[in-house]
């Protein structure tokens, strides 16, 4: 075939549970391999906080949202002659497949490339695979697939329970799980036959507790076949590979189990035809060696990332090059160098991969795992021996204090197996080092969970060296042997009654410090160029110092709410304007998913936890001895990797380590209350009034004075005590009783909550001059948290003198604060009789995660100005001024998204604390045509013509009565419950009343909203959380049936609006276009 | 499990870690083998006499030892270096764990050294002499070492070839085929798993000592001959390349890694150390013919002078990486070798078609039709 000269990417879209940063990754990787590659690549992804949508990575760039309609007209107007699906996740399979479906891939002569539309067809549809499978030999578990509940229940009699339950075209296995029963079998195959968009699901016969193994398989168009790595789950099958702990290579098998699987895998890729990368996941019998194949994807995935940041082998982009027409034996090993990408890594090193949870955020949600993915991220740690790799990965969560030391006083210890949480669930890890420290055997806990027992000696190792640390005088063999095992300098004081510093400095003095081992894809056979390393207590260092100038960018570790890609984006960017002023640039990060720990991103990348232990070992590796200046510290950025970089200022700052940009007294101020208000208050610029209190009659006493609602949040973090907002002295009783009782020392911070217009804007600042390059309007008002509203740039709605008071606040506030670099600052605006009041909610001396989206609609390449200006290029220097930056003539709005089809248990309903997991973006000349590009691609938009549920608190029905007018004006059914449908009756509109009582007969709003009468539901909440039972299944029932379901009147009034006024006509542009030219 | 020991190179590098194993010192060349699996298999490849094996795969021993993966009757190797042995295996087969194994065949092992930085020595520095000890100081084993012979001028075939032939009998599910062919190897250092695979093929598998000469080869009628892999020196084996020379032409040959090297010499073609070796389960290698990638399973220190080679030879295979030479022909006679393992143990099975290949040859060389029974 020929070499294309052209190609369209599809991106993956925003972040979900499921489909994360993996795919920006992906992506980036092959538009850079199209570029070496002399293709001119064409993107289109929805979600602007990627790296890949950034101009100058691929050579034309959409943010759109990722639909056949749009897609169709992004080809039409740029005749791509090649698609390449396999690298936006499911995402892109499934739009590839409809593109196919709508004809317009053959209208157009756009071929697919790497994977053919039929391969992913069979790799998809069940029942295809199957027969593929058995066609090859392969041998597959007992299944068939099934259109009906009624089929299920046939089909599972047949194959005997327990069975799976696998949607077909779902990610992350939504809507799956297993069935030990007929009543589990019913509710499992009604969840999945709704979530899969062609209805239909596998029935399974299971094999839950074999062994779990992966391979990452590719093959070129001349049919040579490599495997990049397998890799061993440590949770075995019946947990989704995305929730298991993963160990790369496999540990547990033997050469000639592995030569089976392998040879198994290449036969699978030749028969699919796949021309690029694929996953094959099997089950092992650990008694025999049966196998069964049980999933193939044939793209890029999640564990092909993984894999890539494992061995140093980029599989996307040798996959993109091979999908153009390369030969693995004409693509150099960007490794070694030396050698070609036809050969297989070698590692002389093991890696542990852990996944990360929303279970801190989201506290009421289910936590056991199963087949259905929760996490939302993971983090990745190398080492030489398993204890080391995994003990730094737990370090890498970022999950405060909590070690493999960490155990949940709930737990009934002792020697009883039975009263620890064994089923699989996120705790599990430390729930098996809670039972080995009773004396609970290692047999008994590998019959158990069957967990390898293999894993579980590592982990009784583990407890055997805690013991001897508690036991034994802390000598330097003893210490040597703990840092060999991975434990921390924190984990080794706790045990052996020392500081962490104590401990640290211990270690100095016998010389006993970390050294770095290079990645290298080949155990040190070649001299390999890779600047990739790890940390490990061996003998040889292999990273010498960075010669001149240079700094260390930390990154944001693992995708958790509240903490996404964004992070990334940005350090990735500060790495390259480090490059582009002269200096290296060092990259430290956890995570594996990510475009920042590819290795050719930075000078050099060290993969390791982000906490003081390991920022330290690498700052101290890096400083340089010279004779007349005596050791010089490399400075390191911590404006760019989220709260987890910010939080590393103090302490390196304490430990005599420099940082670059804004100081860490600045971040100390902005962060603590107290001297934030007063520093405020000098500046004559108002905030909402509050205090901190530690008692439940100083908090009435302020509420009463401030007046309610009030908002609380505690000032220490703690997994799902959040904010809220209170509406009166019983919720506020209800909430501090709570908030003391676990935690008595820290006091809890009470606002007035203003209701307001919400305004943020992001900045930078070089001491001399604050540059706002844009201010967003949030569409929902205050109290409903930004990183879940949606931002509309510029702000439409605000007057010449809200804008003024906005930027001048934020001039004032940046040179007073002396802010070198990012800030974002939030304010509220309130209505009052001179005018409107503006208000300062917060101000963060970081970058937020709204950078790369006002970046893209501003053109001001926000993060690259920032780190020029720490590195000292003044604004001025840069050709920048103080002040708002020019407005463009477009409407950009982020849109929020939501994975909580995923997370059972969850409620909903958007509030103070954050619970999306990613964002869009919608671009265009008008507010109308943005929005709804924004509502689409966020899977927000309802249809033109429909039904509606409305169950609107008392509190907010006047306000709900003109959405739900113009609702009905556009020819919405409506359905309301009992209270809501007598207000809609009282004005004389047509409504449906339905029952919110689940207990009192059918049909009942959870009923109608199963069985697809209504495609939207409005509901606000009551307040306080205890009432909230009916209103919580509503909104469960909206998640899990994946309708849009609008908590906030403000969004639902956006999204009438966008209904009313015809908005399905917009542009289809590319991103620069809409900043160049205006509209046509 | 805490005793000290010492891996000492000639070069005055000196790795300490614990002993485990036999308690016992070992001397020999110090080669790395890169492959993350089959430590079983590595100390079992009579390929490795001589040597003292270090696994760049820092965890060693995961699985046990089992019954169903040995390469030989014993090990081979002088002494295995590792990062970490696994004292707790876990595996349905395992019968004992490798310090047992190593333990009741007398052989040291060194673990808890820095593996990765022996190998960048070797690398750079080559591969070298060395002694593992836990009872002399650096500078006594340094000085031992210098006496000792030097693994090039010691003939190893000799030391691991069959002392009488045998007929290879399925080891473990017993069932007798039917016949097709007979094929006689020459036990140069061969690894059981040629057996298993050309046995499950249907060859009867006859065994002969590396010193049978070539009449004797030929009056057991073999329908095709088999010239094994083996450890040392190719320019060491005079005797074997001389029995191979009076095969030549008289029955299809297929050769494995020594034997590459002794059909190489047989036609005249010469040999030269590599610096560090090919040893290893994910080497690329091109078939010249159709330019097509195979992964391969590697152990081999010496190579042939593509350059020196004549009398109707030629290269059909090249290592991707380095470009020396991995397969011969012969462009009329039925003779083919490959330096790499088609038999992979450890390593990638994607060769075993090189197996078919030499049955198609016999059968288009024999013409036989016969049948057993």
């Amino acid at each position: 075939m020929s070499k294309p000269s052209k190609v369209l990417i599809i991106g993956s879209g925003p972040i979900v549970i499921g489909q994360a940063a993996e795919f920006d990754y992906a992506g980036t990787q092959a538009c850079k391999a199209m570029r070496e590659e002399g293709v001119i690549s064409v993107l289109v992804n929805s979600n602007p906080a990627t790296i890949m949508t950034d101009e100058g990575i691929a050579d034309i760039v959409y943010i759109e949202p990722l639909t056949v309609e749009m897609v169709g007209r992004i080809i039409e107007r740029e005749r791509p002659d090649g698609l390449l699906p396999t690298l936006g996740g499911q995402t892109g399979l499934n739009l590839a497949v409809d593109l196919a479906d709508a004809g317009i891939l053959d209208k157009y002569n756009v071929r697919s490339l790497g994977t053919p539309i039929q391969t992913i067809r069979n790799a998809e549809d069940r029942e295809l695979f199957k027969q593929m499978l058995i066609s090859i030999g392969e041998p597959v578990p007992d299944s068939a697939t099934v259109n009906t509940l009624k089929q299920a229940r046939k089909v599972a009699k047949k194959i005997g329970l327990p069975v799976v339950i696998r949607p077909a075209y779902t990610l992350g296995g939504t809507g799956g799980g297993i069935a030990n029963n007929w009543k589990e079998l019913e509710r499992v195959v009604t969840i999945g036959l709704a979530t899969s968009p062609i209805h239909q699901v596998l029935i399974e016969q299971s094999v839950v507790g074999w062994k779990e193994i992966e391979y990452e398989v590719m093959r070129d168009g001349a049919d040579n076949c490599i495997t990049v790595c397998n890799m061993e789950n440590i949770d075995p099958m019946g947990v989704h590979t995305g929730d298991s702990i993963v160990v790369a290579p496999s540990q547990t098998m033997t050469n000639r189990e592995h030569q089976m699987l392998r040879t198994a895998s290449l036969k699978i890729i030749r028969a699919l035809g796949v021309e690029g990368g694929c996953n094959i996941q099997f089950a092992l019998d650990p008694n025999s060696n049966n196998y069964y194949v049980i999933e193939v994807n044939p793209r890029v995935s999640r564990s092909s990332a993984l894999a890539s940041k494992a061995t140093g082998y980029p599989i996307a982009r040798v996959a993109a090059k091979i999908a153009v027409g390369k030969r693995l034996d004409e693509i150099p090993n960007a490794v070694t160098k030396k050698t070609m990408a036809a050969f297989e890594p070698a590692l002389d090193y093991l890696v542990v991969k852990i996944p990360r949870w929303p279970f801190d955020k989201f506290a009421s949600g289910d936590r056991v795992i199963g087949t259905q993915m929760k996490a939302t991220g993971e983090v990745m740690a190398i080492d030489r021996c398993f204890e080391a790799a995994l003990q730094k990965a737990i370090r890498s969560l970022e999950f405060g204090k909590r070690s493999l030391l960490w155990e949940d006083r709930k737990w009934e210890m002792g020697t009883n197996i039975n009263s620890y949480p064994l089923e699989p669930n996120d705790l599990r890890l430390w729930a098996i080092m809670a039972a080995l420290r009773r004396g609970v055997t290692t047999e008994e806990l590998a019959e158990r969970t069957k967990i390898d027992l293999w894993f579980i000696n590592k982990l009784q190792n583990i407890v055997g060296m805690e013991k001897q640390l508690l036991s034994q005088p802390l000598t330097p063999e003893l210490l040597w042997q703990a840092k060999r095992l991975g434990f921390s300098d924190e984990q080794i004081g706790t045990l052996a009654d020392r500081l962490p510093e104590q401990v640290r400095q211990l270690r100095h003095n016998w010389n006993i410090r970390p050294v770095y081992k290079m990645v290298d894809t080949c155990a040190a056979e070649f001299d390999a160029a890779t600047p990739y390393f790890y940390s490990t207590y061996e003998e040889e260092n292999e990273a010498e110092s960075l010669q001149g100038d240079k700094a260390v960018v930390i990154g944001s570790g693992p995708i958790r709410i509240g903490q996404g890609i964004e992070f990334d984006y940005c350090s990735v960017h500060s790495a390259w304007a480090l490059q582009e002023s002269g200096f290296k640039s060092i990259m430290v990060n956890s995570n594996p998913e990510t475009v920042s720990t590819d290795f050719d991103t930075s000078d050099r990348l060290y993969f390791e936890a982000l906490d003081e232990e390991s920022l330290r070992d690498i700052l101290e590796n890096e400083s340089e001895e010279t004779e007349s200046w005596g050791n010089i510290p490399t400075p390191s950025i911590v404006q760019f990797g989220g709260q987890t970089a910010i939080n590393l200022a103090e302490p390196l700052s304490r430990s005599g380590m420099p940082l670059l940009g804004s100081s860490a007294e600045v971040i100390d101020l902005a962060e603590d209350r107290r001297r934030f208000e007063n520093f405020l208050n000098q500046l004559g610029i108002p905030q909402p009034p509050g205090a901190g209190v530690t008692s439940v009659d100083e908090a009435l006493g302020i509420a009463k004075l401030i007046g309610y609602p009030v908002l609380v949040r505690p000032s220490y973090v703690l997994g799902g005590r959040a904010m809220e907002i209170v509406h009166d002295a019983s919720e506020l009783i209800r909430y501090m009783s709570l908030a003391i009782e676990l935690d008595t020392k820290h006091p809890v911070l009470i606002d007035k909550y203003l209701e307001g217009k919400e305004v943020e804007v992001d900045a930078i600042g070089d001491g001399e001059r604050v540059l706002i390059p844009g201010i967003m309007e949030h569409i929902e008002r205050a109290g409903v948290h930004s990183g879940d509203s949606m931002a509309v740039y510029p702000g439409v709605n605000l007057t010449e003198p809200e804008i003024e008071t906005i930027v001048n606040y934020a001039i004032r506030i940046g040179l007073e604060l002396k802010i070198k670099g990012l800030m974002n600052i939030q304010f509220v605006i309130m209505p009052s009789s001179q005018g409107s009041l503006v208000y300062v909610l917060e101000v963060n001396p970081r970058a937020s995660r709204t950078i790369p989206f006002i970046s893209k609609v501003t053109g001001v390449p926000m993060v690259n100005v920032a780190t020029k200006v720490m590195l000292g290029k003044s604004l001025k220097e840069q050709g920048y001024d103080t002040g708002l930056w020019k407005r463009q003539n477009l409407v950009g709005i982020k849109a929020p998204v939501f994975s909580m089809s995923k997370l059972l248990g969850v409620d909903t309903y958007l509030g103070p604390e954050m619970k999306s997991t990613g964002e869009v973006m919608g671009i265009d000349y008008t507010f109308d045509a943005a929005l709804a590009k924004a509502l689409l691609a966020a899977g927000l938009m309802l249809l033109p013509q429909g039904a509606i549920l409305f169950s609107v608190a008392d509190r907010n029905k006047p306000e709900a009565l003109p959405i739900i007018r113009k609702f009905s004006s556009v020819g919405y059914k409506l359905y309301a419950t009992e209270g809501t449908a007598a207000m809609i009756e009282a004005v004389g509109l047509p409504v449906k009343m339905i029952s919110k009582k689940l207990s009192e007969g059918h049909p009942n709003v959870v009923d109608i909203i199963n069985d697809g009468t209504v495609n939207g539901v409005v509901n606000t909440v009551t307040g306080g959380r205890i009432p909230l039972r009916d209103g919580f299944q509503i909104r469960r029932a909206a998640a899990e049936k994946r309708i849009p379901c609008f908590t906030s009147l403000d969004t639902a009034r956006a999204v009438a609006e966008a209904l009313a006024n015809g908005s399905q006509i917009y542009s289809a542009q590319p991103l620069p276009d809409y900043r160049r030219k205006g509209p046509t | 499990m805490t005793k000290r020991a010492i891996l000492v190179l000639e070069d005055g590098s000196v790795y300490e870690g614990y002993a485990f194993g036999a308690e016992a010192n070992a001397h020999g060349e110090v080669v790395f083998n890169t492959s993350m699996m089959g430590y079983q298999e590595m100390l079992t490849d009579p390929s490795y006499a001589g040597q003292i094996v270090v696994p760049t795969y820092p965890l060693i021993g995961n699985y046990g030892i089992n019954e169903q993966d040995f390469e030989s009757n014993k090990i081979q190797v002088r002494g295995f270096v590792v990062r970490e042995e696994c004292y707790q295996p876990n595996h349905y087969l395992s019968t004992k764990t490798l310090h047992q194994y190593l333990a009741e065949s007398g052989i040291p092992g060194i673990s808890g050294v820095d593996t990765r930085a022996i190998t960048r020595r070797l690398r750079s520095s080559g591969v070298m002499m060395g002694t593992i000890t836990s009872d002399k100081t650096p500078q006594e084993a340094l000085e031992q070492l210098k006496e000792l012979p030097r693994y090039g001028e010691t003939d190893f075939v000799k030391q691991v070839t069959t002392d009488a032939p045998y007929q290879w009998e399925p080891e473990l599910h017993g069932e007798t085929s039917e016949s097709l062919c007979k094929i006689v190897v020459l036990d140069c250092g061969l690894k059981y798993s040629i057996l298993r695979i050309m046995h499950g093929l249907g060859c009867t598998m006859q065994v002969v000592p590396a010193t049978m000469s070539a009449d004797e080869i030929l009056s057991l009628k073999p329908d095709g001959i088999l010239l094994s892999p083996g450890p040392g020196n190719p320019e060491l084996l005079d005797y074997i390349v001389d029995t191979v020379k009076k095969l030549i032409g008289k029955k299809p040959i297929m050769g494995i890694c020594m034997g590459n090297q002794l059909i190489a010499r047989a036609f005249g073609a010469k040999t030269f150390k590599l610096k560090f070796g090919h040893r290893g389960a994910n080497h690329p290698v091109r078939d010249l013919s159709d330019g097509r990638i195979h992964i391969t399973a590697q152990n081999h220190g010496y190579a042939t002078d593509p350059d020196s080679l004549n009398g109707g030879l030629e290269v059909t295979h090249i290592n991707l990486n380095d470009g020396t030479v991995e397969g011969l022909r012969h462009k009329e006679l039925p003779i083919f070798s490959i330096q790499y393992h088609s038999e992979a143990s450890p390593g990638p099975l994607d060769n075993t078609y090189l197996f078919e290949k030499f049955l198609e040859m016999v059968r288009e060389e024999s013409k036989w039709i016969k049948v057993k029974q």
